[in-house]
């Protein structure tokens, strides 16, 4: 986690870039508990006319959730995030998130959240949280 | 016989018309919410340090204040790779529905949660979902499709709810593409009643029809449980072990699609049940009754998955 600066409207969270490896798809749709063969049966997943196992929608989340956090800090709290799913997020290709705070409102903090493979957009989207009042503009 | 277990099910309903599907979707969102099975561990540690370590999340928060991550409240009680499927909620029939219509695509196109509190350690929670619309047919980049909504609820004990997520996906009938095969002359009967098991073969799952109440395996499906005479219907997945009962090997009359010779087996399931299938990967004169099988899934057009069965370990 690094230093963020003043969250206010307008700032930009730095840009978080993952290797989708086959480890990180497997893994992660195990730890979430996922165990449709397209997350971790390459075969399976070609037959099906995917080319290649590809990220599942828990992890989607989670790692929106990670990207967040790892700006805003271990004292924010997340209250919602609700995301719009684009193009599927293969292993080897490579997840680059980037975010803007779009408000902040009674505490209330809203992100724009964008997760881009190279197919496209694979997540965009909305994260709400609130941060400890001390972070706030005076 | 050609490994089709499903030509001698029973024959019910054909597809529905679009006005039916509204109609049945109608009828799923008036059961409201409907509460599902319990996950089967509270929140816990060991899962959470599993799932920080997967996402490369070093937030030290959650274990500090012996909290889960918010976007873990699904992981707690999704189903294990031994599931049954039990647990049915008012989605079920509506995606058989649109799979036995001919809308077999599926894409997620929305997944929204909101996070009331982060669930602590300990607390065990319990989805209960509701659906919540069918839209459409409207024409889309995939293909003709509805779009169908719901919305689980996750609960503590004392009923609190603790997270809340709508979900979204697109049921689209896949256009007709071009055939790179020609289409395998002898098709399935899907219907409402057999639609499950070949979903299941398309996911790479077997599954096998089973009663909800008593709870006895049949195959092939059957609208009565042969035991408790109960018309409810559940299934399983199966491990796709299994062991030789008995074979036939197919050398004349020709077989439209096929060459012969072919093996045709009876292969018994350690779960309980005799399903019909080819036994492939093994001349037929090395085929034995006794040996140990594992299905395996064979593409015989751009459609159609075949269950079909090679030698494995025991």
């Amino acid at each position: 986690m690094t230093e963020r600066g003043p969250v206010e409207t307008g700032a930009v969270l730095p840009e978080l870039s993952i290797d989708l490896t086959p480890t990180v798809v497997v893994s992660t749709a195990l730890a979430t508990r996922d165990f449709t063969p397209v997350h971790h049966d390459t075969q399976l997943a070609r037959a099906q006319g995917s080319k290649d196992i590809f990220l599942n929608i828990l992890t989607t989340m989670g790692l929106v959730e990670r990207y967040v956090t790892d700006w805003a800090g271990p004292e924010a709290v997340i209250k919602s995030i609700n995301v719009k799913l684009g193009v599927p997020a293969y292993a080897g290709d490579r997840l680059s998130f980037d975010g803007t705070v779009v408000s902040l409102e009674d505490g209330q903090v809203t992100v724009e959240i964008r997760g881009k493979v190279s197919l496209g957009d694979h997540a965009t989207g909305t994260v709400t949280l609130t941060v400890p009042k001390e972070d706030e503009p005076c | 016989m050609t490994g089709d277990p499903m030509t001698d099910g029973p024959m019910t309903d054909g597809p529905m018309t679009d006005e039916e599907l509204h109609e049945l979707a109608d009828k799923q969102a008036a059961l409201g919410e409907v509460r599902g099975v319990p996950a089967p561990d509270p929140v816990n540690i060991p899962m959470i340090r599993h799932w920080l370590a997967a996402m490369g999340d070093q937030n030290p928060a959650y274990l500090d204040k012996g909290v889960a991550p918010p976007a873990m409240a699904q992981v707690w009680t999704m189903q294990g790779p031994r599931a049954t499927a039990k647990d049915r909620s008012p989605v079920d029939d509506m995606m058989a529905a649109l799979n036995a219509g001919g809308y077999t695509g599926v894409v997620a196109t929305n997944c929204e949660q909101t996070y009331h509190r982060y669930a602590r350690l300990g607390e065990r929670l319990t989805p209960a979902t509701r659906f919540s619309g069918l839209a459409g047919p409207k024409r889309t980049a995939l293909g003709v499709g509805f779009f169908a909504t719901w919305n689980v609820t996750w609960y503590a004990e004392d009923d609190e709810p603790v997270a809340e997520m709508l979900f979204r996906v697109l049921k689209f009938r896949p256009p007709a593409r071009k055939t790179t095969k020609d289409p395998y002359p002898l098709q399935p009967a899907i219907n409402q009643d057999t639609a499950f098991f070949w979903e299941g073969v398309k996911e790479g799952e077997l599954r096998i029809q089973s009663c909800a109440d008593c709870g006895l395996l049949r195959h092939p499906p059957g609208p009565l449980c042969p035991h408790c005479r109960s018309t409810g219907r559940s299934h399983t997945v199966v491990s796709g072990r299994g062991t030789l009962y008995s074979y036939v090997v197919h050398h004349h009359p020709p077989v439209p699609g096929r060459e012969t010779p072919f093996v045709v087996g009876v292969v018994e399931l350690p779960e309980g049940v005799r399903i019909v299938g080819n036994v492939v990967d093994c001349p037929p004169e090395e085929v034995r009754i006794g040996m140990s099988l594992r299905v395996t899934y064979r593409r015989m057009d751009d459609e159609l998955v075949l269950p079909m069965w090679t030698p494995g370990e025991p």
